[in-house]
């Protein structure tokens, strides 16, 4: 309970990357470069927690933790910036020895967090059968059908959460969170399969306003699901955030050239990543009115 | 804009929607340019029922829309979650990269090396396991090369014939690697025992061409067609209403 008996608590990214432990699982919502919470990633980046295990559908939210040195095991199908494929802190962490890695069909992590968020200890499904997941996985077991079919599955086994970070467009003060853009991705599975949830969002707005601005079932995140909401404009770039932002293209373009460069990512994380969430936003503004300058002024 | 010879690109947008031809009212999900194309000029023309996205969660219908909306008419909502329970009720038909392919259609695009510690990381093996034990799974691969068709795959992330043969009958029933498109030919797995097989030749390129380019032995019928060119028809839409922006050339670049 907080100071104004509201549900959940107001919170900045710092506070919530302060509820962290090293070594704690944390799943975070979105899926490859959309809607991450970048704020709370950042902010993340910049605490001193270290050895989690990380559960995504990975973004540059992986390549900024792997970058900080936060990443002890990565659970994940797949990382990648969208319209740039691969996440180069991701390849060079793999390609240096330098993280363990969970390598899991995409449908898999699904499976693994319905089971955790309906607490269960697996799922069974054909995903992963004959295929390395299996070779690279000797933890994975197979069950039996106990029905006539006698067919055999991967068992699946429940992601537990210990920390859930989502980002919403809109969110309430009691903990209601809403997305507008075309996907909802996991977020929701997210939340439940954590013991405890974070939700950062675009803006908090009084309780009516959720369904005057979309339809009751883009209510994603229920007040049952979160302990804490953060309102971070901005929170989710360079990640795209729609109908409030796309995908910031030339930043990210910029993000993965200097990920790619040890040189070129002390001055990128100088430039962006030294300061707190607020001084990041500054900075994106102004890199934003030195490009529209450019455009503007005479060739 | 609607004149001129076909191109390569255009001959393989052909050849990637002819990969679903027949597949009725099931879920398309075409991953890469010209297999998007190829996507929406078979639901344009020969595959009306296809069910096709705009790459998100929008499933875009046959049909030509307000100008404001870029000429598009939204059909329906798949979000991801969505795509799963397609993917596992068999109801879809993925066209997947390949970063390697081997001769019975194991599919690699994890990692180049050993997975321990890889020489090259990729983007992960993505859906590649489940789809391919759930659907019928086609891939796209811009440049033929014997890095791609190698003997043995680093990381099977989409499984061939042989590993899928062993597994249960509602896999076995479910898996199918329809078409192997490339920018020199069309190839199926046709050959003994499923191998790989090459299925015709686009224009200008020879038999030996494919096999030089091939890192193991190509099966192959005594006469090699030609890949069909595209109609007059199918050119004009991709050329006026598909593609206009051209960028189908970018992938072949």
């Amino acid at each position: 309970m907080t100071d104004a008996g509201l549900p959940v608590a107001a919170m900045t990214p710092a506070q919530v990357a302060a509820e962290l432990r090293s070594g704690m699982t944390i799943g975070i919502g979105g899926f490859g470069s959309r809607r991450k919470p970048m704020a709370l990633v950042r902010a993340i980046a910049s605490s001193a927690v270290a050895d989690l295990t990380v559960v995504s559908y990975g973004g540059p939210d992986v390549g900024l933790l792997i970058a900080a040195g936060k990443v002890r095991r990565l659970v994940t199908g797949f990382v990648t910036l969208d319209s740039i494929p691969l996440e180069p802190h991701f390849r060079l962490a793999r390609q240096a020895g330098r993280i363990t890695l969970t390598e899991l069909d995409e449908g898999m992590l699904h499976w693994g967090l319905l089971a955790a968020a309906h607490r269960l200890p697996f799922l069974p499904m054909r995903a992963g059968l004959g295929s390395d997941v299996m070779r690279v996985n000797p933890q994975l077991r197979t069950v039996r059908s106990p029905y006539a079919d006698g067919e055999e599955f991967a068992a699946v086994p429940a992601l537990r959460l210990d920390v859930a970070l989502v980002h919403m467009n809109r969110a309430d003060l009691r903990g209601n969170g809403q997305y507008l853009g075309p996907d909802p991705y996991f977020d929701d599975l997210y939340c439940r399969a954590a013991d405890k949830a974070y939700m950062s969002c675009e803006r908090i707005v009084p309780t009516a306003e959720l369904t005057a601005g979309g339809p009751l079932q883009s209510l994603l995140i229920n007040r049952s699901m979160v302990c804490g909401v953060a309102e971070t404009p901005g929170g989710a770039h360079f990640t795209s955030c729609a109908p409030d932002y796309g995908r910031d293209e030339e930043f990210q373009a910029e993000y993965a050239a200097a990920a790619a460069d040890p040189e070129r990512w002390q001055r990128f994380r100088a430039t962006y990543l030294a300061g707190d969430e607020e001084a990041y936003q500054q900075a994106v503004a102004a890199l934003r009115a030195g490009r529209a300058e450019r455009a503007g002024s005479p060739a | 804009m609607t004149g001129g010879e076909p191109t390569l690109a255009e001959i393989c947008v052909v050849a990637c929607a002819e990969a679903w031809r027949g597949d009725g009212a099931i879920l398309a999900s075409p991953m890469g340019i010209i297999p998007m194309l190829g996507a929406r000029l078979a639901q344009l023309t020969f595959e009306p029922a296809l069910l096709v996205t705009d790459g998100e969660a929008t499933v875009l219908a046959p049909a030509d829309g307000p100008a404001a909306d870029g000429g598009r008419v939204a059909e329906g909502w798949i979000p991801f979650r969505e795509v799963f329970t397609l993917l596992a009720a068999g109801q879809r038909h993925i066209m997947m990269g390949a970063s390697q392919l081997d001769q019975f259609g194991n599919q690699n695009i994890s990692c180049i090396g050993d997975w321990a510690r890889p020489k090259a990381q990729l983007i992960g093996v993505r859906g590649a396991p489940g789809n391919t034990v759930n659907h019928p799974v086609s891939y796209w691969v811009p440049r033929h090369s014997r890095r791609v068709f190698v003997d043995q795959v680093d990381m099977v992330s989409g499984v061939g014939y042989k590993r899928a043969a062993g597994l249960s009958p509602v896999i076995t029933r479910s898996h199918e690697l329809r078409r192997v498109i490339t920018n020199l030919a069309v190839l199926d797995f046709a050959g003994p025992e499923h191998a790989m097989r090459l299925r015709s030749v686009h224009p200008g390129v020879s038999v030996s061409d494919v096999a030089d380019a091939t890192g193991f032995v190509l099966a192959a019928p005594l006469q090699v067609p030609q890949t069909r060119l595209p109609t007059p028809a199918e050119l004009a839409i991709i050329r006026a209403r598909l593609d206009p922006e051209g960028r189908r050339d970018q992938e072949l670049a």
